[in-house]
């Protein structure tokens, strides 16, 4: 009987194990909603593939398409590039592209400038901090 | 002569749903239709949301011309110059979709480009042959899919998710049934967009 009780109280103790690491797993750091105050570290090669899926509806690196040409972003004014037809709302903003103002933008684009064409919001803090990476290295010069 | 009863019957519970309205109920309806029909004007919201549509609109003209260029580059075959013409179809389905809510908003829809402009843009000079052409309009589509699911959580208006998300799920059909005629795997991990 006293066997029984000790095999019983070890399972329990196994159960309890089991909980707190599942506990600690989903407990995990999840995606902050809010804008991070030091960005992330990027990943370019993720950020590439990122930006082709996530992005590529609307931007080439090179052209101009329903958005402008991103090579060279980083570093840049708002709303210069050459040749694209910018909302009200980019011509106002007033900002230079870097790694901050990309994660705010990239983030919410809406409330940055009410009135833009871009709805596309990067809700994951590591996706962005990619994209911008990748951004970062096709802009050679910056 | 049954369905002369049938209709008769239609009719009558319509009438007699009608009745069974209270005059408040009725003020409540106009009310709702009369606030609905005027909130573009009022809203800058709406205002907002016919400039995020605008850029969808432009998506959707891309897609048009793109089909348009792969159709007459005689890179396909007859069997998939037909799937690419039917697809062409619904990409103007969405185009006329989003022209039809940006009017109700109160904005004015964006124009198209020439197809010139639309060849230079995605560099269709580069198309070499048939899987060429399909791999761009992949690239298209899963973008497209892309953003109409992250345009939603912009969107002010509710009636507007439904327009997004039912074209989201038409351009995740068109990328589904390319990646499948160039050969491609099915993706292990879900979610595949957003």
């Amino acid at each position: 009987m006293r066997f029984l009780m000790l095999c019983y109280a070890v399972l329990i103790s196994f159960a309890a194990l089991g909980t707190a690491i599942v506990s600690a797993v989903t407990a995990y750091p999840q995606p902050l909603a809010g804008p991070q105050k030091t960005p992330l570290l990027g990943n370019a090669s993720r950020g590439a593939y990122l930006y082709e899926a996530k992005c590529g509806a609307c931007h080439s690196l090179d052209s101009n398409r329903i958005g402008p040409k991103y090579r060279g972003v980083f570093g840049r004014k708002s709303a210069t590039v050459p040749g694209f037809h910018y909302t009200a709302a980019l011509k106002k903003l007033n900002v230079v592209w870097n790694r901050q103002t990309l994660d705010r933008w990239l983030q919410k684009p809406t409330a940055m400038a009410p009135g833009t064409a871009m709805g596309y919001r990067l809700t994951v803090p590591q996706e962005r901090a990619d994209v911008i990476a990748y951004l970062k290295q096709q802009s050679p010069q910056r | 002569m049954i369905e002369a009863n049938g209709s008769k019957s239609r009719r009558s519970i319509l009438s007699g749903s009608a009745a069974a309205l209270s005059t408040a109920g009725m003020l409540a309806l106009l009310n709702t239709s009369a606030r609905a029909a005027s909130t573009p004007a009022k809203s800058g919201n709406a205002a907002q949301d016919a400039q995020l549509l605008n850029a969808a609109l432009s998506l959707e003209y891309e897609g048009i011309a793109a089909y348009q260029i792969g159709a007459e580059s005689k890179l396909l075959t007859p069997g998939v110059l037909k799937v690419a013409v039917t697809f062409q179809g619904h990409h103007k389905q969405h185009r006329d979709d989003l022209i039809g809510a940006i009017r109700r908003l109160g904005g004015t829809p964006a124009n198209t480009k020439s197809i010139p402009d639309y060849a230079k843009e995605l560099d269709t000079a580069s198309l070499k042959d048939q899987a060429d052409v399909l791999r761009l309009a992949l690239k298209l589509e899963r973008g497209a899919t892309n953003a109409y699911l992250g345009l939603i959580p912009s969107l002010d208006q509710s009636d507007l998710y439904v327009l997004a998300a039912r074209t989201a799920a038409d351009e995740s059909f068109h990328a589904a049934v390319l990646g499948q005629v160039l050969g491609e795997a099915i993706p292990q991990k879900a979610p595949m967009f957003g």
